[in-house]
């Protein structure tokens, strides 16, 4: 009887955990799952296609730089109840803030325009001309704020954010060979032909994909809407250590798929990709296409919430979720006024969408060492922090790891400008 | 609204600049560092940006 009641007793308290946990889960699984967007999935098939499961090893990597940067906005939020444009103005003026801010806007709305032109080629596949896709984007996308509640977006997106885990299934259903896939991802080493121009080019894309700066801002902002307390830390911090969990999880899902479909091929596209599978395997190249439109989706739905936070913390909007529309016009219009700017493009004949994708990545390193840089700055500003500021452990981790992405971010970043400095 | 929103914006502006005017974030040797290293390497991106678009105009 002791023993039941033992069990009894730890099962309520491992539910009274999770219930917990689930309540304050939400801005570190959104923003995390979200950073693997329609750019990332394309980068992820092409590292898979052209290099197998050699570097898969790298992409778990990638898990803890993401975890770390993302962390420091969780603590910052809770402390200072400040989005991240809101306390680049109070703390380093006027100049820093507008910079940040209107460099936001530009670079979020290109990256909008890339989501956009994910979903439109996913559904694509269907046979679903890209007009629906993009009124259908806008309903679903005015469907989730319309409630007024936080609540009410953040389960809406966590939906969004299961599906993301697709290419789980997907990869499963390939039957992938496993002991190559596990001598890939725990023994680090280089694709036969070692250390190219090409391969540094996919492992700076890599990079470039797992932090954006729309992900500070973003979960910052997340942070500050939700009302997480000093208290509740702890929880944000696990929230944000599952969701990098899941975002290399699905990399490596994506990278498996093309590492066992599409050895050694030159994949331009996640679309692609799914094209090619569908000739495979009809129910995985769906799979990969469902994915694709849902990592689009996930990714403009985050990253148009991010600018209207700035803008409303910035302009003195009301600017929460657990607002109303009448409410909160400013930020909702704002909001509206993004995805529909970003999706009308999509639709223009000849736009130039790939001179926007190159744009993206320039645009990106302008704010992104910046944006680390503050980030940096104000946790180890004692009066800001107070206790939570970053320890000596935590600044040598933050410090390298944002040292290490503004390097690759801005090489990255020039080849874009100058295609022919990696060799082509 | 977007009337008086455009109509109010110069204000608005300079009643932010007026409001963050100052830093918030005591200045010290490091803090103006690592700015100042910012501000080169945000000219240093123009700069090759500018260096592009000339070759560009000139091909």
């Amino acid at each position: 009887m002791n023993v039941l009641s033992t069990i009894f007793y730890r099962y309520k308290k491992v539910l009274k955990v999770a219930k917990l946990y689930l309540l304050i889960a939400g801005p570190g699984i959104i923003v995390m799952v979200a950073d693997n967007d329609a750019g990332g999935i394309t980068t992820y098939t092409a590292t898979g296609a052209r290099y197998g499961f050699y570097l898969i090893w790298f992409l778990i990597l990638l898990g803890p730089v993401a975890y770390y940067v993302q962390e420091m906005t969780v603590r910052l939020g809770a402390v200072t109840k400040r989005g991240h444009a809101e306390a680049i103005f109070h703390s380093f003026g006027a100049f820093w803030g507008w910079f940040s801010l209107l460099d936001l806007v530009l670079v979020d709305w290109l990256t909008m325009i890339t989501e956009f032109v994910g979903m439109t080629a996913a559904l694509s596949i269907f046979g679903v001309p890209p007009i629906v896709t993009v009124i259908l984007s806008w309903i679903l996308m005015g469907t989730m704020v319309v409630q007024g509640r936080y609540w009410t977006w953040e389960k809406a997106a966590l939906v969004f954010c299961a599906l993301n885990l697709i290419y789980i299934p997907a990869a499963f259903m390939i039957n992938p060979p496993v002991q190559k896939i596990l001598h890939g991802s725990f023994i680090p080493q280089l694709p036969p032909g070692g250390f190219t121009n090409a391969l540094f080019f996919l492992i700076m894309a890599n990079i470039g994909t797992t932090i954006a700066p729309w992900m500070v801002f973003f979960q910052q902002s997340a942070v500050v809407d939700k009302n997480m307390q000093e208290k509740d830390m702890l929880w944000g911090k696990i929230d944000t250590a599952v969701g990098s969990l899941l975002t290399v999880v699905v990399a490596a899902g994506c990278v498996v798929l093309t590492g066992t479909l599409l050895p050694g091929q030159n994949i331009s596209d996640a679309a692609t990709a799914a094209i090619r599978f569908m000739g495979i395997n009809k129910y995985v190249g769906a799979f990969l296409a469902i994915g694709l439109f849902d990592a689009g989706f996930l990714g403009a739905i985050c990253i148009s919430l991010a600018s209207s936070w700035a803008f409303g913390e910035v302009f003195g909007w009301a600017h929460s979720l657990n607002h109303k529309i009448k409410e909160a016009p400013w930020f909702y219009a704002y909001y509206f006024f993004d995805l529909l700017l970003a999706g009308t493009v999509v639709l223009i004949p000849r736009a130039p969408l790939v001179l926007i994708t190159l744009f993206v990545q320039v645009i990106a390193v302008t704010l992104l060492p910046a944006a680390l840089v503050f980030l940096i700055l104000l946790l180890n500003d004692e009066q800001t922090m107070g206790q939570y500021k970053n320890t000596r452990f935590q600044n040598f981790a933050n410090i390298s790891i944002v040292a290490m992405i503004i390097v690759v971010s801005t090489l990255y970043g020039i080849s874009a400008i100058f295609p022919n400095i990696l060799g082509g | 609204m977007i009337v008086n929103f455009f109509r109010n914006a110069t204000g608005t502006v300079k009643t932010i600049n007026r409001k963050y005017a100052q830093p918030h974030m005591k200045m010290t040797t490091a803090v103006r560092f690592s700015l100042g290293l910012l501000r080169f390497y945000l000219l240093f991106l123009v700069a090759i940006m500018v260096y592009k678009f000339v070759v560009t105009l000139h091909q």
